[in-house]
């Protein structure tokens, strides 16, 4: 190590891998996983999260997952968790329903409600 | 790709004596059997603070916190909550009533209170991957220091931040830093105190075992300011968990050259040593712990000079303790307006206390200071087991002395406790309840330092050998009213006379329990009574009259045939013959004999 420039370069590098443990200011997707949700494709979904976030260099948002929610008739289902509280959730999802609530719910802070579960249940 | 689950487990010594390693090994096989080693990854952190319900677990991302974890519990752990994400509630630190969210540790009432500066990285970094003290803005004080900031300049903030010496006397450290850098001398020395003779008290060795870089970055920039380019860390052999992982982190640091030669292309050269101390307590005493860092035995020397004049083979010195140097890099980084503005006036920033005792939650804690002693009980302590009343609070050690239950009150900070006749040392706290005697309390910390004394001045290695006599004295019964006097007489004399802190702080214990307890001396010397139950010489077994159905079982038992008496009339103790074993008590049916 040279330089200012290589500590901040490490520290960038490492900040990545070790934002999963800030609680605060933290958005949350929490995928449900249980049963039904693994047989309807939960998995292939939480890798796209993660896939996502990842490409994207996000730090503001975790990746969890969650037990039978109920609704599985629903299912690949999520929950999106707003650092102030707010709850959205989202259903039937597929790899492109994913990178579009990334990119407009979790980047611009404006959630997808045509994907959710008010926008079906009309 | 990037794991999507920590499972952050405590490698600190505590849950590592209760099998923390056997756990990580679990949670590994496990991962491997479910298929998720590629998301989920074990980090093995440095301690809590919470060793008593340690072995510690806590998964992230939803920050949940499991207590007391056995090698057993993992397979559930792995199955429900990473699997299934379904929390496992049975192992929730704290009250386990039914709960959806997940406790996380800022929710827990012990965290939620305490501001951690001196232990940020302590149970949240594996302190074996310098990447990740990095991650938390580590060593960019030191790049910062050498790049943009001259000595006098890091010596003002220091001065400006009124950080005070963490490891007992609370001298400020920008201060001792100034003096240093004034000298002119051709070797300068650095040293970090991580003898931590306080029984009770384990912050330093928490620091350095979870967040060892902390102490290598502070003690370069140290160097840089008063002019040293060698360090010295002075750690007990006792700690073998920290030395490992401070010579595991001195090898990281020199590998990506923040330790050694031209550090940051600056010209600026530092090296650390590890030095370790036979454990005796008065090596933590600064002259003594330079004297046995040059190889001679750890015997303190008179001041002045004082090390910052003439330390380490007569060099220019400066010591500081552990603690205080895991808040210099955060001082810098953050600024020193941000760290004054922690605190009270004369008391700067947060301190860490080991608190323990009578207390339901054990533990580290760092508190802002000024925090008032009442909220470290209660609060964060959780109050005082099986509904017993708070009697008082032992701080500074062997050093410090009792704060009563009158003064529960009282905000800590340096001035306060030493208005009270006691004082801050190095941060052990020890809580006691109505069943303490204040008398047996003295006693102990004073056996603590004759033993502990190092026999080279007559007041220290005599004088409080004979208090020591008189005190045991009293706890047996034989104590007089004029005994009391004459602690008082010895005690200040030993004060003004022994050479060293150890010597001049003994009689503390027993001159702050004669001054709020005198009415529990008297009790002893006077009324040959110890209300607390503790001194047992001063207690005796006998038959409650109205109880006793007379019917001679215990005196079958009693194995010196101290109990006689007539067949359904009440029995009697020959108190010159009980030897007090309790025989007696234990093998009556019907309560009918007392000890008091
Ligand atoms: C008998 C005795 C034992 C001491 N033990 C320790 C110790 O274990 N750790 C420590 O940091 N300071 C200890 N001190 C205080 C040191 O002499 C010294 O004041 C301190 O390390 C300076 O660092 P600080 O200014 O950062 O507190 C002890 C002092 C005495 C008199
Ligand atoms: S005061 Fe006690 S420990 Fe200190 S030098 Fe004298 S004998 Fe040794
Ligand atoms: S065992 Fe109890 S009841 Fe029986 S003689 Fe002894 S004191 Fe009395
Ligand atoms: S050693 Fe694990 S919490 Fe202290």
């Amino acid at each position: 190590m040279k330089s200012l420039k290589d500590l901040e370069a490490i520290r960038d590098r490492a900040k990545q891998e070790m934002s999963l443990r800030e609680t605060e200011n933290k958005t949350r997707i929490i995928v449900g996983m249980a049963t039904c949700g693994i047989a309807a494709g939960a998995r292939p979904i939480m890798a796209a999260f993660n896939q996502e976030l990842e490409l994207r260099g996000l730090h503001s948002a975790s990746v969890s997952i969650t037990g039978c929610v109920g609704v599985c008739r629903y299912e690949p289902m999520c929950d999106v968790i707003d650092p102030n509280g707010d709850r959205t959730t989202y259903i039937n999802l597929d790899a492109g329903k994913v990178r579009r609530i990334v990119a407009e719910h979790i980047v611009n802070r404006r959630p997808v409600t045509a994907f959710t579960i008010g926008a079906a249940e009309r | 790709m990037i794991s999507r689950t920590h499972v952050l487990v405590c490698g600190g010594t505590g849950c590592a004596a209760s099998k923390s390693t056997e756990i990580m090994a679990q949670f590994e096989k496990h991962f491997l059997a479910k298929g998720i080693e590629k998301e989920a990854k074990v980090v093995k952190t440095g301690c809590f603070g919470l060793c008593e319900k340690g072995p510690i677990v806590v998964i992230y991302p939803e920050g949940a916190t499991y207590a007391n974890v056995k090698p057993e519990d993992v397979k559930e752990i792995v199955e429900e909550h990473l699997l299934k994400g379904r929390i496992v509630k049975r192992l929730l630190l704290g009250d386990t009533e039914a709960q959806d969210v997940a406790r996380s540790l800022e929710n827990v009432g012990f965290f939620s209170r305490q501001l951690r500066i001196a232990l940020r990285n302590c149970g949240v970094i594996n302190p074996e991957v310098i990447d990740e003290y990095i991650a938390r803005d580590g060593y960019a004080a030191l790049g910062k220091v050498l790049t943009k900031m001259k000595p006098q300049d890091v010596i003002a903030e220091m001065k400006k931040s009124g950080l005070r010496g963490r490891g007992g006397g609370g001298f400020p450290t920008g201060m001792k830093w100034e003096f240093a850098a004034v000298q002119k001398a051709d070797r300068k020395y650095v040293c970090c105190n991580a003898d931590e003779g306080d029984p009770g008290a384990f912050m330093d060795r928490s620091v350095l075992e979870g967040d060892p870089h902390s102490i290598i970055e502070a003690m370069a920039i140290a160097g840089y300011a008063i002019g040293a380019n060698q360090g010295y860390v002075y750690v007990r052999a006792e700690y073998p968990i920290a030395v490992q992982r401070l010579r595991l982190a001195m090898d990281q640091a020199r590998g990506y050259g923040l330790l050694g030669k031209n550090i940051f292309e600056t010209g600026f050269d530092f090296e650390l040593e590890i030095r370790l101390g036979a454990g005796a307590f008065v090596c933590g005493e600064e002259t003594a712990l330079m004297t046995s860092i040059e190889g001679h035995r750890g015997e303190p020397r008179p001041r002045p000079p004082f090390p910052a004049v003439k330390g380490l083979w007569q060099k220019p010195t400066i010591l500081n303790n552990v603690e205080t140097f895991a808040n210099v890099p955060v001082i810098i980084n953050k600024g020193a307006d941000w760290f004054a503005s922690i605190g009270t006036e004369k008391s700067k920033g947060t301190k860490v206390f080991a608190v323990g005792g009578k207390i339901n939650n054990t533990g580290l804690v760092e508190i802002p200071m000024g925090t008032p002693l009442r909220e470290v009980i209660y609060d964060i302590g959780g109050g005082i087991p099986n509904g017993k009343a708070f009697k008082a609070v032992q701080t500074g050690g062997p050093s410090g002395g009792c704060i009563p239950a009158a003064h529960i009150d009282v905000p800590i900070e340096y001035d306060t406790l030493i208005a009270l006749g006691s004082m801050m040392g190095s941060g052990g706290m020890i809580v006691m309840d109505e069943d303490n005697c204040m008398v047996d309390i003295a006693r102990f910390f004073l056996e603590f330092t004759v033993d502990e004394s190092c026999g080279k001045c007559p007041p220290c290695r005599i004088g409080t050998k004979r208090m020591l006599e008189i005190l045991e004295r009293i706890t047996q019964g034989k104590g007089e009213l004029s005994d009391l006097e004459k602690l008082e007489t010895l005690a200040n004399s030993i004060k003004q006379s022994a050479l060293c802190g150890l010597g001049q702080t003994a009689p503390n214990p027993v001159l702050s329990t004669l001054r709020y307890f005198r009415d529990e001396y008297l009790a002893h010397v006077v009324d040959k009574k110890c209300p607390a139950g503790v001194c047992k010489a001063m207690m005796t077994y006998s038959i409650v009259e109205d109880k006793c159905k007379g019917c001679g079982i215990c005196a079958k038992r009693c194995p010196v045939d101290a109990i006689s008496g007539v067949v359904k009339l009440p029995y009697r103790i020959d108190q010159g013959k009980c030897i007090k074993c309790g025989v007696c008590m234990d093998s009556c049916k019907f309560a009918a004999i007392t000890f008091k």
